[in-house]
């Protein structure tokens, strides 16, 4: 069924941009040079988040942190990995895909933290940068309850991509 | 923000490197840093170009427009003073149908213009609450195809891209139901 998926969703929507006679090739290669701004502007941050995150593992910090931290994780189901990428999440698009990748590359994208990240970076958004950007283009001032509610939402994509992460490995 | 994080990065690393005799090894750990960072890059360069071509496609070919009829009549439902106004409810379907197709970029200018629109016909300074409403939306993202993480997975090696889907969609459903509720339980204490 999932092998089916992306070739199934390559020709659907190639066949459909054909039939509304867009310039499929065209597209294609216009939507790739996007692609490659968004490269761009995220391998800085990439490189300056992994430097730091590689530093405070091999100082020992990180497991100092890990252990400080379990008790407080572990009985909501969270691997305590994934603390990094929870308290980046709402700041930073480009940061915390950075945390996200580095997770998958070292402990494995199907593995349940690479799973749990993943999981995590589909299903959140960068809270505080979009109320920013929405209610600061609209004059916005008064934010009223914008911020708890959005971070409610946020909590609790944290703990179901935890909870579906596991689930997923039964299937 | 990001300033003060890196900063607590390093202090803290330089820190537990002194008390666990680790010192010697972060200098080597900073250089790896930068490179993994170059490889997870270079191994994503090919499936993201991929697929913001295939994401340029669906909004140029109508398929964002398509899924923005059919979620209309919900929308009407959450948002009942912008479904008397076509051009706010035109900008809310257009957002939103690009955030369900995993278009992050489409999404945020439509987004934008929605709030405007809204502002413009509510006044005032202060976040009615159909753009709170709005902002929980876009915050608990609902995604259909998160193509960037597919991708992201595809690079680091994983046997099934893919099979995370079920997992964002269940994972995504909850965090907007819960923020919307929790929106609406909020929205009696700031009158």
């Amino acid at each position: 069924m999932l092998d089916l998926l992306l070739p199934l969703i390559l020709i659907c929507v190639s066949v459909i941009a054909l039939y509304r006679k867009q310039d499929v090739y065209g597209c294609l290669l216009e939507g790739g040079k996007e692609g490659l701004r968004l490269l761009y502007s995220i391998l800085p941050a990439l490189v300056v988040l992994l430097t730091g995150v590689h530093m405070l593992r091999s100082s020992g910090a990180m497991e100092m942190l890990t252990e400080l931290l379990a008790p407080l994780l572990t009985p909501l189901g969270l691997p305590v990995e994934i603390l990094p990428l929870m308290l980046i999440r709402p700041f930073s698009g480009s940061a915390a895909l950075a945390v996200g990748a580095e997770l998958m590359a070292s402990h494995g994208p199907d593995s349940l933290v690479g799973r749990t990240a993943a999981i995590m970076l589909g299903s959140t958004e960068t809270t505080f940068y979009t109320i920013s950007v929405y209610f600061g283009a609209a004059g916005i001032k008064k934010t009223r309850y914008a911020i708890p509610a959005a971070l409610i939402a946020d909590l609790t994509g944290f703990l179901t991509a935890s909870l579906t992460a596991r689930w997923l490995s039964c299937l | 923000m990001m300033g003060f994080i890196w900063i607590i990065l390093l202090i803290l690393s330089l820190l537990a490197g002194i008390g666990s005799h680790r010192l010697p090894e972060l200098t080597p750990a900073a250089w790896e840093g930068g490179k993994q960072a170059v490889e997870i890059c270079l191994s994503l360069a090919g499936s993201l170009c991929l697929w913001s071509g295939v994401a340029k496609l669906m909004e140029r070919s109508g398929i964002t427009d398509f899924l923005g009829k059919l979620l209309r009549p919900l929308l009407g439902r959450l948002f009942p003073s912008c479904a008397e106004d076509s051009l706010t409810l035109g900008h809310l379907t257009a957002n939103v149908s690009a955030n369900l197709l995993g278009l992050g970029n489409a999404a945020t200018p439509m987004g934008i213009a929605a709030v405007k629109r809204m502002q413009a016909l509510h006044g005032g300074s202060e976040a009615s609450d159909e753009m709170c409403r709005l902002i929980v939306l876009n915050t608990a993202s609902i995604q259909l195809l998160p193509t960037t993480v597919a991708a992201l997975r595809s690079a680091c090696g994983s046997v099934a891209p893919f099979a995370i889907l079920p997992g964002v969609w269940v994972s995504s459903l909850c965090s907007v139901c819960i923020g919307l509720l929790a929106a609406e339980l909020l929205r009696r204490f700031y009158a």
